[in-house]
């Protein structure tokens, strides 16, 4: 089987979701790339160095530069004459543009596998995580997006591609980049952080979150997160959420500081390496999950635990 | 304009999903169901454009069971116009779901979709983005802000690491993320106009639609099963676990 990989990247380097997604394709097949951008020749040079990949595909064009869906799609779609899988990271990119590539190809996509079980099966979380379903798709074609925190990384060395520019490629015309304003801060983004510090409906306040959250997530260069019920009490915005409707987390460490540890947020985090709760309640349901539980007021504990990590 | 809205019925979030002991899916019976919330914001974000002016007319749209009326009569009591039932007891998938659409697209002539991003049963994250290939149109999908302007929309969208708008021309496709809106609840005289409001029952043959899945469910299971760990006694414990593991400043 060809696979066909999209390499997500900033212009500059190839983002760490690229590798895993690598990963799942190399278990299909053959492993090609596709490095779709404006100015792209140095992503272009790395991506080859990706471990186990065969060709690198190069659209080199303005009217890929914002990864706008209406004009990658198209291009992706005449790329999959030659290949048998069309595989994307399920990020915000990905998403966007895998299902317009799917349905261009009359395919039913897969989102978000967790394992490659066979030619044509995989597992996929539905319900938030809270069941898995094994799929096998009957379509002459696949088209794929893979949850990053499921396969390893591939090696972003020893690698030999061949670089191959394709696809003229042209601007739809029906939509165009305004602007971005990227979150500069220090801090880690959420849904790639390590270590992420939330905080619950426990705090009361938005000046307690501040006060007692934030400063161990800054020691510990985490990034914040929330329940939603302290989301709901307005103690922090929305895009803070953990949980079914908000974001979905796998960390290396999760703190749950004051969640008791609702369905709607178990969704979000339970997939993380290691969960730490401290809550004052014993009987919270976050201690089912958690791996270190610690029984405490928060607002005692958790400056302790600032000061002492 | 016209603004079409898809709505689906999906268990309650709420309601934690128990895995059937035949491994063929999520027990269903008599459990809550309830609007999916995204499309809820949909739904609410679709009633401002037409309290701004923008929007003449809402139609509601459910792909769904006889019992997805109770969806769309709740889309009705929101502020939708009219509402169409696809009435179909089979699963649809989201490609042949943006099918339909794309029938109903044609026929009403919109200048907005607006979908949920996913519905949270199946959590597909499709249905927008398939809709938006096969009318050839724009898609604007994690919306946090949707503004009209003209001929076209400049949709604000909640991408990693932070925002970014584009600029779509119309007619386009959006799909809400949470930040969008807060959905206002119906009122009582509300819920009580809905069910005088038109709601028209389709299947999915009488828009030509071939709902056979492409992908077939092997089976369901339990996720992995995590298992309680340790109480640590104090923070003292607690650190030294932490720094055991590489977590320190």
């Amino acid at each position: 089987m060809k696979t066909l990989v999209w390499v997500e990247h900033d212009g500059k380097a190839v983002k760490d979701a690229t590798l895993a997604v690598v990963t799942a394709a190399s278990k299909l097949g053959e492993v090609h790339l596709l490095v779709a951008g404006s100015g792209v020749d140095a992503v272009a040079k790395d991506a080859a160095q990706i471990a186990g990949v065969g060709k690198v595909h190069v659209a080199d064009n303005a009217a890929f530069a914002h990864n706008l869906p209406e004009n990658i799609a198209p291009l992706v779609a005449e790329l999959m004459g030659s290949h048998d899988a069309f595989l994307a990271p399920a990020t915000t990119t990905g998403k966007n543009i895998a299902p317009r590539v799917a349905a261009l190809l009359d395919v039913m996509q897969i989102s978000e596998i967790l394992s490659v079980e066979g030619p044509k099966t995989f597992t996929r979380p539905i319900y938030a995580g809270n069941a898995i379903a094994t799929v096998e798709s009957s379509d002459a074609k696949l088209v794929l997006t893979v949850r990053g925190t499921a396969f390893d990384k591939a090696a972003t060395s020893g690698g030999s591609g061949t670089v191959e520019a394709v696809g003229a490629g042209s601007d739809a015309g029906i939509s165009s980049f305004v602007g971005a304003e990227i979150a500069k801060s220090e801090r880690p983004e959420l849904t790639s952080a390590k270590i992420i510090v939330s905080g619950g409906r426990a705090l009361g306040s938005s000046e307690k979150y501040q006060e007692v959250i934030v400063p161990l997530a800054d020691k510990l260069n985490a990034a914040l997160g929330a329940s939603r019920a302290a989301v709901d009490a307005g103690y922090v915005p929305n895009d803070y959420q953990v949980g079914q409707t908000g974001k979905i987390v796998a960390p290396q460490v999760y703190f749950a500081i004051g969640i008791s540890g609702a369905i709607q947020h178990l969704a979000g985090m339970k997939d993380s390496k290691t969960i730490v709760a401290i809550n004052k309640d014993e009987d919270a349901p976050i201690f089912q999950v958690a791996d270190f539980g610690l029984v405490a007021d928060l607002f005692n504990a958790v400056p302790e635990l600032t000061g002492k990590i | 304009m016209k603004i079409l809205v898809p709505v689906k019925r999906v268990l309650d979030y709420n309601v934690k999903p128990r895995v059937k002991s035949d491994g063929t899916g999520v027990d269903l019976a008599n459990v809550k169901m309830s609007m999916n919330p995204f499309d809820e914001i949909g739904v609410e974000e679709a009633i401002r454009l037409r309290e701004k002016g923008v929007a003449t007319e809402i139609i509601a749209v459910s792909v769904g069971p006889a019992k997805a009326q109770e969806t769309l009569r709740t889309a009705l009591a929101m502020g939708a116009d009219r509402a169409i039932l696809v009435q179909t007891d089979d699963a649809v998938e989201p490609l042949a779901l943006a099918k339909i659409f794309k029938a109903i697209a044609d026929a009403e002539q919109p200048g907005l979709v607006i979908l949920g991003k996913q519905a949270i049963d199946d959590d597909n994250n499709q249905t927008g983005q398939m809709l938006a290939a096969l009318t050839g149109w724009a898609q604007g999908t994690f919306a946090s802000a949707v503004n009209v302007d003209g001929d076209s929309v400049n949709v604000t969208r909640e991408v990693d690491g932070g925002l970014e708008t584009v600029k779509l021309k119309l007619p386009a496709i959006v799909t809400t993320d949470l930040r969008l809106n807060e959905p206002r609840y119906a009122s009582l005289p509300n819920i009580m106009k809905a069910k005088s409001k038109p709601l028209d029952t389709k299947t999915p043959a009488d828009y030509g639609v071939d709902t056979a899945p492409r992908v077939k469910v092997v089976k369901v299971s339990e996720p992995p099963v995590r298992s309680a760990g340790v109480k640590v006694a104090d923070v003292d414990e607690l650190v030294a676990k932490l720094k055991a593991m590489g977590v320190h400043s």
